[in-house]
């Protein structure tokens, strides 16, 4: 079955200032085929596509259609070349019915009639084997018919080479089987379909071809019928690179934070965290892998107070009082009476009492740390306010995805960034600016950020040392718990170091750290233990020092049928 | 003729003016932009117009081509407001609260110097009679109604026709919900807001001069042109956005502002004057409670524009 | 050519990029380049307007000496010049809160108005009644709270619905701007609809100088609200809401409460300017008695930035134009509005000028081709 090459890329190359996302990529595609295109975030899979949709230009390299070079400058130009793209953002005008927006922008000689486009619009839906309301508002829409609208769109503009960026992400798993019926009989059309994805399942499902990509580079291209999800894997993630990031062993690492059986959804009433559960130590790294999107964020979010959550217990233990110290300045009667009234436990959260146990026994047990004070320490986390976490005292960090929009405000100045969580601090309804304004300068000289001065605006600085701002005020905080939202993301391998190494100091210290990272390599090499997250749910929790690559790699990618047949 | 019907008429004869104005600043709006410079822009039309008329109102020109040059003299100077403001606000990314402010200080002290130094005998006398066709010769309040009502009538049911179901209409509204969207399907963003400002600058600028030589007709008409510009930025959220409800929203808010002079004439009710300011206060507590309720009800349709007061610029996506 | 040549970028001539940072003496340059250039055209437009220009072209000179005359020309006219900035300023101050806190009050003019409305009010109910600074102290209070009423009404309604602020505020001037002809016509008996001059309620003078006493007071202000904005938990809460609300969120920050307790103040403010306007300066109230000034205050304090000191200069520049409009008026003896003619098109180069600020402007030289 000889087919015919639609598109061709040659030496395709393209740089954001120093860092190479496309590095002399070459890529066919052939008419009537479903092309996956296969790597881990970063990797430049959608840095690609958007040089065919006219998004980006390339640096180096050419792209033929049918054979013949083409030059692509812009969304318009890709049309022209009959390449539509389906972003994984929705290019949507809310207030706009579906025809309304697949119609927007066409240029036609033919009078606009919104019946004649309905019509249309029904035919192609119809073709494909849509279901979708042309007359229907985009804001009245789930993600999925916001998609098939995108789908539509690029298809009523004529497109023949259809890109789609990661579009089972935000589908229930009906919708992914209805979208891929779609995708068949369009294959079946003669159209080419590239599909950007990192779901292994999916890939195996639908796709004819597969190519992988890693680190902007193309690693091969198989046929879909001739591999399986293990060689995927094994050639998506690559080989282990050594990172030399120092790891000590955790001491006494002691639960610090529950999670148990937490659920949330979100705005749009999607199911975004499904029943996590886990315990994140003091004294140690607990890395979370994962897919970009599988819930991280929101994780974190509603452990930090920021987002209400549906059911679930969040479980904070203070260490101030879990320290047996606290135990011996009191008499051993009063200790055997709280005792009894359930104040103790074990390190497995099991009730303590000392009936029939001489003194003596119950201080050794004190101290070898096997009894845990346990008072008022067991603090609930969940239903409350980052304001009401603060004035509980609990010292809980978190550096969040978004730097400048939400963690630090972009056009104040690294003093008064610094105060962002202190500010209110001092009995007069006056600043206090010369602690933070100390601690700026301490955070300037211990992480070597390069700035003019305290006084410089946080958003002047490079995306390196806007995050040592950042991660040097939570930890200016002394906190007790540490999450970390991707806080290399951008970062050059130096400030990436800085980073790992602040984190490394905060976990010899005592404090329970979260670390949600995309770099399996560093997870691998930072962390103690690491817990793996796909589509909201939690898919395994490993130990960082045995696992592999592969190991986390199959874990993400994995679906947990069960769940979802649940949720249908 | 009837007393009441007399009211109507006059009303909507008054009317007419706001539905230039917020037709007018309807499209700038569909464009994003909040033009608050509509009143300067009303002026400057007026004056515009006026200072054509002071040229020709007495030659021998034929009366239509004396209309048309009038209303080619205020479409002229105010699309020309229009056109700085779109420069400074599209071009220039300037903050449009402030750039409108700007030119509604400039056009309306700039209307007040050039019109002193017209002569009202010119530009109103004879012209009058001729913009008021084909009523002119009526002695009732039909006389109110000219050329000029008409086509505000005309604009106003031709802008919601064109914003609603053609081609045009589509793009301008993506592009005041949002313009990212509106440029990734190739539609010229700049070009759309240049052309929806400049239009609806020029439309705005026919309200002034309607109301300085036809509804007034006066020497001191210009005076008060300047309020009826903000009242014409009012009616916009009265109207919620849709041009045709201009007319219906004007003729209320004509009804208002001159029913208080109007009431005193009915035999049985007694009304102070300090009644009046109340009754023109009124179009504005209403429009108030349009606002209000159209954002408490949240119907997505009923909103300003998505994009209205901001600034776009490509690379920011 | 270009099209001949396959990988070239055909990219429009210009092309545009955003600052990071400005070299504050570089903005000063552009600036000053652009009020320069502003007065270039101010001086061509006046050639068009001012008929005694166009028989003495050599007068220009004194054209242009007129503004420097109207404002600082004798003593008496910087007297009357300090005392309109300091008018103009006070409502910019109030609105400068809001404004950093990127909620667009518009509505400066009606809560200066119904300020001046309440504080005259309670002169005329209670005027000759009640010990002097008593009825002093009780309208300043009812200035103040009627300025907050008017302030805090839309807020409340932005911080409930989402209700937008610019068009609601707006809308509230002409509300204010009709309950004062409503007090008129109920006051004024003979129906003139003007208001004489209270007898009771003027604000002491300081000196000899009847405008010293308003000139001290918005300087205090002035001050107070740069402490305020810069060295406030308040003023901090303003900036980080103003720059994001979910920053706000992130660090405990209720924004409800944040817009509302500004609007509050934001209107008392205004409502002080009112105080000022009707118990030191007019002893009255008309539907003119803030002037559209509530509207140029948006402009000043947005040229100044937001920053109270910056405002100082240039509440002073739009004064200086003002006063020299004014003053050429009368030596060229122009009818009319010319001061908003000059103010507009000095606006216009300022407000334009700021892209410069902001962003970068490339020229491309021929066509560039990818390396």
């Amino acid at each position: 079955m000889e087919k015919k090459l639609a598109l061709q890329m040659r030496g395709i190359t393209k740089r954001f200032g120093t860092v190479l996302a496309n590095d002399h990529l070459d890529l066919d595609v052939y008419q009537g085929e479903i092309l996956a295109i296969l790597g881990e975030n970063g990797c430049g899979k959608t840095t690609l596509m958007n040089m065919i949709a006219g998004i980006y230009f390339p640096d180096e390299g050419e792209i033929l259609i049918d054979g013949k070079e083409v030059v692509i400058r812009s969304p318009k130009d890709a049309f022209d070349h009959r390449i539509g793209m389906v972003h994984q953002h929705f290019k949507l005008v809310d207030l706009f019915t579906a025809a309304e927006n697949v119609v927007l922008g066409t240029q036609s000689d033919e009078k606009y009639n919104l019946k004649a486009v309905n019509a249309e619009v029904n035919q192609i839906a119809d073709r494909y084997g849509f279901h979708l309301d042309p007359a229907k508002k985009i804001y009245d829409m789930s993600v999925s018919e916001k998609q098939t609208v995108e789908i539509i769109k690029v298809l009523y503009r004529g497109a023949d080479i259809l890109i789609l960026d990661e579009p089972t992400a935000v589908l229930t798993p009906q919708e992914i089987t209805r979208l891929f019926a779609v995708l068949r009989r369009m294959r079946t059309d003669g159209k080419s379909i590239i599909i950007i994805t990192h779901k292994l399942n999916e890939v195996m499902e639908v796709s004819d071809r597969v190519a992988i990509l890693r680190r902007g580079q193309h690693v091969a291209t198989v046929r879909t019928a001739e591999t399986n999800e293990a060689d995927l894997t094994t050639m998506m993630v690559g080989r282990r690179i050594d990172l030399n990031i120092h790891r000590s062993q955790p001491v006494n690492a002691l639960p610090r934070l529950i999670v148990e059986g937490l659920n949330l959804y979100n705005a749009e009433g999607i199911h975004v965290l499904k029943d996590i559960s886990f315990t994140s130590n003091g004294g140690e790294i607990l890395g979370i892998a994962g897919i970009a999107g599988s819930g991280q964020r929101e994780l974190l979010e509603s452990i930090s107070g920021l987002q209400p959550v549906a059911s679930g217990k969040i479980t904070f233990f203070n260490p101030k009082k879990d320290r047996p110290v606290s135990f011996f300045h009191k008499s051993m009667k009063q200790v055997r009476a709280l005792a009894d009234k359930g104040a103790f436990h074990d390190r497995n959260m099991n009730s303590v009492n000392f009936r029939g146990m001489r003194s003596k026994a119950v201080r050794k047990m004190v101290k070898d740390g096997d009894v845990l004070f346990r008072e008022d320490e067991v603090m609930n986390l969940r239903d409350k306010d980052p304001l009401e976490i603060r004035r509980l005292g609990i010292h809980l960090s978190f550096v969040p995805e978004d730097r400048l929009g939400m963690g630090l405000v972009g056009s104040m100045n690294i003093t008064d960034n610094m105060m962002l969580r202190s500010y209110r601090k001092g009995p007069a309804g006056f600043l206090n600016r010369k602690k933070p304004k100390a601690q700026a300068e301490t955070i300037i000289r211990d992480l070597e950020i390069v700035t003019p001065g305290v006084g410089t605006p946080v958003r002047r600085l490079s995306g390196g040392n806007v995050q040592k701002v950042l991660v040097g005020r939570e930890i200016a905080y002394t906190p007790k718990v540490l999450m970390a939202a991707y806080p290399v993301r951008g970062l050059d391998i130096g400030s990436s170091y800085t980073i790992y190494n602040l984190l490394n100091r905060q976990k010899e210290s005592g404090v329970a750290v979260i670390y949600v990272g995309e770099d399996l390599d560093v997870l691998l090499e930072l962390c103690d233990r690491i817990m793996v997250m796909n589509g909201g749910a939690v898919t395994g929790i490993v130990d960082a020092r045995t696992t592999t690559k592969e190991e986390i790699g199959l874990l993400m990618v994995k679906t947990d049928e069960r769940k979802e047949a649940e949720d249908a | 003729m009837n007393m009441w019907l007399n009211f109507l008429i006059d009303a909507f004869a008054f009317g007419a003016t706001f539905i230039y104005g917020s037709t007018g600043e309807i499209l700038t709006e569909k464009a994003g932009h909040l033009n608050l410079g509509i009143p300067g822009i009303m002026c400057m039309g007026g004056a515009g117009g006026c200072l054509v008329l002071n040229m020709i109102g007495r030659s021998d020109l034929p009366p239509f081509l004396i209309v048309i040059l009038g209303i080619l003299g205020a479409l002229v100077f105010s699309m020309l407001c229009g056109l700085i403001y779109s420069f400074l606000t599209v071009s220039l990314r300037s903050n449009q609260n402030v750039t409108g402010l700007a030119l509604t200080t400039f056009g309306v002290g700039l209307m007040k110097v050039l019109m002193i130094k017209l002569d009202a005998t010119i530009y109103l006398v004879g012209p009058k009679q001729m913009y008021r066709w084909p009523f002119a010769g009526r002695q009732d309040s039909l006389q109110a109604l000219g050329v000029l009502f008409f086509m505000a009538v005309l604009i106003a049911l031709a802008a919601g026709w064109v914003l609603t179901r053609t081609r045009i209409g589509l793009n301008l509204r993506a592009v005041g919900e949002n313009p990212a969207t509106a440029d990734a399907v190739g539609i010229n963003v700049t070009r759309y807001k240049y052309m929806a400002t400049c239009i609806g600058s020029g439309i705005a600028g026919l309200g002034g001069f309607y109301y300085i030589i036809d509804y007034m007709a006066s020497q001191e008409a210009y005076l008060s042109v300047e309020a009826l510009g903000w009242l014409s930025i009012a009616l916009v959220i009265f109207a919620l956005w849709r041009p045709p409800l201009t007319i219906i929203g004007s003729t209320l808010f004509g009804l208002l502002f001159s029913c208080a002079s109007f009431i005193t004439n009915i035999p049985g009710i007694t009304v102070t004057m300090a009644m009046k300011p109340l009754l023109q206060m009124l179009p504005y507590v209403v429009t108030i409670i349009v606002l209000v309720i159209s954002s408490i009800r949240n119907k997505r349709e009923n909103q300003p524009p998505a994009s209205l007061g901001l600034s776009y610029f490509r690379e920011e996506r | 050519m270009s099209k001949a040549n396959k990988n070239g970028v055909r990219e429009p001539l210009i092309h545009l990029s955003k600052r990071d940072s400005i070299h504050p003496g570089k903005a000063l340059v552009i600036r000053l380049i652009a009020v320069v250039l502003g007065l270039v055209v101010c001086g061509l437009v006046a050639f068009l307007l001012i008929e005694r220009l166009q028989q003495k072209p050599e007068r220009i000179g004194d054209f242009y000496y007129s503004f420097i005359k109207g404002a600082f020309g004798t003593s008496r006219k910087f007297w009357k010049f300090l005392k309109n900035v300091s008018i103009l300023l006070c409502i910019s101050l109030a609105l400068t809160p809001a404004f950093r806190m990127r909620f667009w009050n518009i509505g400066g003019e009606g809560q200066t108005l119904i300020g001046v409305l309440a504080c005259i009010g309670v002169d005329f109910y209670w005027g000759g009644k009640l010990p002097e600074p008593l009825l002093l102290v009780l309208m300043l209070l009812a200035a103040l709270a009627a300025g907050a009423l008017w302030g805090t009404i839309p807020a409340l309604f932005k911080a409930k619905w989402g209700t937008n602020e610019t068009l609601f505020t707006l809308m509230m001037n002409y509300v204010a701007t009709f309950l004062v002809s409503f007090f008129l016509m109920i006051w004024v008996t003979s129906g003139s609809g003007v208001l004489p001059q209270m007898k009771t309620g003027k604000l002491p003078t300081l000196g000899d100088n009847s405008y010293l006493l308003i000139i001290l007071i918005v300087l205090a202000l002035t001050i107070a609200m740069y402490v305020y904005l810069r060295y406030s938990k308040h003023g901090y809460e303003i900036s980080v809401v103003g720059e994001s609300v979910r920053t706000a969120q992130y660090v405990g920050i209720n924004e409800k409460k944040v817009i509302i307790r500004t609007m509050i103040l934001s209107g008392a403010l205004c409502g002080l300017a009112g105080y000022l306007i009707g118990a030191g300066l007019d002893l009255s109230v008309s539907a003119d008695s803030v002037g559209g000034q509530g509207f140029t205050a948006i402009m000043v304090s947005w040229l100044g930035k937001f920053n109270p000191l910056a405002m100082i200069l240039t509440s002073g520049l739009i004064q200086v134009l003002n006063q020299g409009a004014a003053q050429i008026s009368q030596d060229f003896d122009v009818p009319g509005a010319l001061p908003n003619v000059i103010v507009g098109i000095i606006l216009f180069f300022i407000i334009g000028s700021e892209f410069f600020l902001n962003y970068r402007v490339h020229f491309r030289k021929g066509k560039e081709t990818v390396k």
